[in-house]
């Protein structure tokens, strides 16, 4: 009774932010209605035993890839006003799209059995560690593709490395492996042999 | 008692919220991303409802793999952004239309 209570609120929390992020003229708020949309999909999450996951949720998308988003949205200047002006024109295109594809969706789930039977799971006991049982999975059927998942990480960060580093014309700065490679005394030093004087002017041998 | 079925009609309602939000606004590219984003969500709330009704650890394993795509994706969207606005000054949909001319 109080899982059905905490999924009504949590459900009616997450489409109504989901719904906040397309349609408020702010992309500063859009991105905080995001925010809110993955907090309460995170407490769902937990209301089905994906304990690891919620929190990976909260952690990686609204600790990191949130940010993210909100630091472009702030580091770029848009003009806010002229970012909506289409949004009346293309607003009835968009809700019939997506009553098309949500009635479409609906009639998939609620017209087939699909040939299981899906029964209310039972709670499960109080040791069961979802971690670990994920952690198996992953450490031992999905070895491969984990380390796929790692690789794809990798040319991500190369990626977003290369698009964005930029060698303006015409500034100046240091290049610090070239002033590393110098060779000082073949390439610029040049020792002279001289003879030194002394005070009263006689020079020393 | 919650069954499968309100799980599946919640991401429904979601895939169709994101996909809406694709279609509603033409202006802002980063809006774009975080539609995709929320279209990524509703398909990881169908594998981790199935993989608790029919009691299947795997369906979890495929969310965390989704989450990975969905991090390298949005960062490398948002670098194509910042490439964007630097060479154009905009990131108007509309203003990016050079190949259809």
């Amino acid at each position: 009774m109080i899982q059905q209570i905490v999924f009504i609120i949590l459900a009616a929390l997450t489409i109504g932010s989901a719904l906040g992020v397309i349609v408020v003229r702010h992309t500063v708020y859009a991105a905080l209605f995001l925010v809110l949309t993955f907090v309460a999909s995170a407490g769902l999450w937990l209301l089905l035993e994906a304990e690891f996951l919620a929190l990976v949720l909260v952690l990686v998308y609204v600790g990191a890839v949130m940010v993210l988003f909100l630091f472009i949205v702030m580091m770029l200047d848009t003009d806010t006003q002229s970012l909506r002006q289409g949004l009346v024109r293309y607003a009835p295109l968009g809700v019939v799209v997506a009553l098309i594809v949500f009635a479409e969706i609906g009639y998939v789930v609620y017209s087939r059995e699909m040939g299981v039977s899906f029964g209310t799971p039972l709670p499960r006991a109080g040791d069961f560690s979802n971690t670990r049982e994920l952690g198996q999975a992953i450490y031992t059927a999905y070895g491969f593709p984990f380390e796929i998942a790692g690789v794809i990480l990798l040319v991500g960060i190369v990626a977003a490395i290369m698009l964005t580093l930029r060698r303006r014309q015409g500034v100046r700065h240091q290049n610090i492996a070239k002033q590393v490679r110098v060779n000082a005394k073949r390439g610029r030093l040049r020792i002279v042999h001289m003879p030194s004087e002394s005070r009263t002017g006689e020079k020393n041998p | 008692m919650i069954t499968l079925f309100d799980f599946l009609a919640l991401s429904g309602a979601l895939f169709a919220i994101g996909l809406a939000g694709i279609f509603l606004n033409r202006k802002n590219v980063i809006l774009l991303l975080m539609c995709v984003e929320l279209l990524l969500l509703a398909a990881n709330f169908n594998f981790i409802a199935f993989s608790r009704y029919l009691n299947d650890i795997s369906g979890q394993v495929f969310v965390f793999f989704i989450l990975t795509v969905a991090a390298a994706e949005a960062s490398i969207g948002l670098a194509i952004v910042v490439v964007l606005f630097r060479n154009r000054s905009s990131i108007n949909v509309d203003d990016i239309d050079s190949l259809k001319h």
